[in-house]
């Protein structure tokens, strides 16, 4: 297999890279990882085109270090740079310390050499919907930040999807960092269900972040991947659980309220039904483990 | 900022320096030379396999800067400043390393494709987590992909080189 011909260029600093992507235009695409972007261009031969042909340019993030930390800033909270890799957040211990269920979510993508290629950018922006850390991210609140030679923006995470792997991440922004603000919530989990543990993509994957107090739910985040376009959050499912004490039948009803929020598809990986009723299992077990677990 | 030459074919050529098993090699390459290609016909390294070049499956397993990854999905040019250790490199000039002593001794390996990428995986390991559980090898070689041995006398393998043995027993 190859890829067919093209440009290279691996700016110095995050002004360089954006200056390149705004004089190139819709002719370059960022390269992060790779682990993405280059097995879809492949291809057997020039009759084959393949899956995703490559931009006539790629602009290699390689060189911006600092965008591959994950460090706590106060009064922002947890920042975690759009490089940082899949292994990276497994072996933070910033995030096992805070947000364990970050961690798990990324220890539960791919396979261990991809986990140290693919980072949390190109994991956002590639916008599949079987992607795995949307929905916790999205469960925890985080927002991201766009940068381009026009300046920069701060939107919520979950407004970033539009489409399936359709963002509003412009042709010359720069994905540069996801934030986790600080946290009233007391528990979150998410559970992947693929066909093998590993290097499997998700058939569906739900996750939440609940805050409990006095075995009341005051709060509660419900989003699930792999079910519709985009992650989506199950806000029915949410609003039923405020205010409500937590019971073995409460968790089953936001399950079954849960996928009905959903709009999956019958592919290769699951039917439309399997999917729904994975959300309903999936939702139910996740806000069981997230609540009894006691940690973000 | 970097060392790119436009041919008269309209095609850019990059100069890159890899180190590789030590030594560091510097060659011309397009922006399309994956690292298994420049590894195996740059450099006449053919014990770095490819398998499925999609990142599936293991065979091309390397070390980039002594983390494991699938050098099919990984571009010469992305290499470019890097370190790299190939399954050539795990052996020392007074003979095989440990793992591989211990896959030949425990029947590791059947028709061998999967084996460098196996034993890259394995090295990984070793170096950050000297003495794993049967479960932290069986997770640190999910990317590679074995079609002859059931993977069973493989992680036994690999448990030896780390001096343990295997607690599960299979019939
Ligand atoms: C064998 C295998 C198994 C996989 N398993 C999983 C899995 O279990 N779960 C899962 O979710 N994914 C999985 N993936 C998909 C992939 O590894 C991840 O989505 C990964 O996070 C992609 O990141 P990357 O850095 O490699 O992206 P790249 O391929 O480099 O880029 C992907 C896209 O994002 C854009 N992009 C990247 N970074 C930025 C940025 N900072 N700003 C703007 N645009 C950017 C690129 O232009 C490109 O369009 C798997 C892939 C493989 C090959
Ligand atoms: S050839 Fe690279 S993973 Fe299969
Ligand atoms: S020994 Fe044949 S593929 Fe593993």
């Amino acid at each position: 297999m190859y890829i067919p011909d093209f440009e290279y260029y691996a700016p110095d600093s995050l002004d360089e890279a954006c200056q390149m992507l705004a004089q190139f235009g819709g002719r370059a695409k960022v390269l992060a990882g790779g682990t993405d972007i280059l097995p879809k261009a492949k291809t057997f031969s020039p009759i084959a085109p393949p899956q995703t042909p490559l931009p006539e340019i790629l602009v290699s993030l390689k060189n911006l270090e600092e965008l591959k930390k994950i460090e706590y800033v106060p009064g922002k909270g947890v920042v975690i740079g759009a490089l940082a890799t899949h292994n990276d957040l497994v072996n933070s211990e910033l995030l096992n310390k805070k947000y364990m269920s970050i961690s798990e979510a990324a220890h539960q993508m791919a396979n261990n050499q991809v986990r140290n290629r693919g980072t949390v950018g190109g994991n956002l922006i590639n916008a599949v919907p079987s992607a795995d850390l949307p929905p916790i991210l999205i469960a925890l609140n985080a927002s991201i930040k766009l940068v381009s030679v026009d300046g920069e923006r701060v939107l919520p995470l979950e407004e970033l999807f539009l489409d399936v792997c359709v963002t509003c991440c412009t042709e010359k922004e720069i994905l540069t960092e996801v934030v986790i603000p600080d946290q009233k919530m007391t528990g979150s989990n998410y559970i992947k269900f693929g066909a093998r543990r590993s290097g499997a993509l998700a058939i569906a994957g739900v996750a939440v972040a609940v805050e409990v107090e006095n075995n009341v739910i005051k709060d509660a985040r419900i989003v699930a991947g792999a079910v519709a376009p985009t992650p989506i959050r199950t806000k029915k499912a949410e609003d039923f659980l405020k205010g409500k004490e937590v019971t073995a039948e409460l968790l089953e009803e936001a399950g079954v309220i849960a996928s009905g929020e959903c709009k999956p598809i019958t592919d290769i990986r699951g039917s439309a039904e399997y999917r729904t009723n994975l959300v309903r299992v999936l939702t139910k077990r996740a806000l069981r483990k997230a609540i009894d677990q006691g940690h973000v | 900022m970097q060392n790119a030459v436009k041919g008269k074919d309209g095609i850019t050529r990059y100069l890159v320096t890899i180190k590789v098993n030590g030594d560091e090699y510097t060659r011309i390459v397009k922006a399309n030379t994956l690292l298994v290609n420049f590894l195996r016909d740059e450099l006449d390294l053919t014990g770095t396999k490819r398998g499925c070049e999609l990142g599936d499956c293991g065979s091309c397993t390397v070390l980039l800067n002594g983390k494991p990854v699938d050098s099919c999905l990984v571009l010469a040019v992305e290499a470019d400043g890097q370190e790299v250790t190939t399954i050539e490199g795990v052996a020392g000039v007074d003979g095989l390393d440990k793992i591989q002593e211990e896959f030949i001794k425990n029947g590791g390996l059947q028709c061998g494709y999967c084996t460098p990428g196996m034993i890259m995986s394995a090295k990984a390991l070793l170096a950050k987590n000297p003495k794993p559980t049967e479960k932290e090898v069986r997770e640190a070689i999910a990317g590679n992909l074995c079609r002859c041995t059931g993977y069973v006398l493989i992680v036994k393998s690999i448990l030896a080189a780390s001096g343990q043995e295997m607690e599960t027993y299979y019939e």
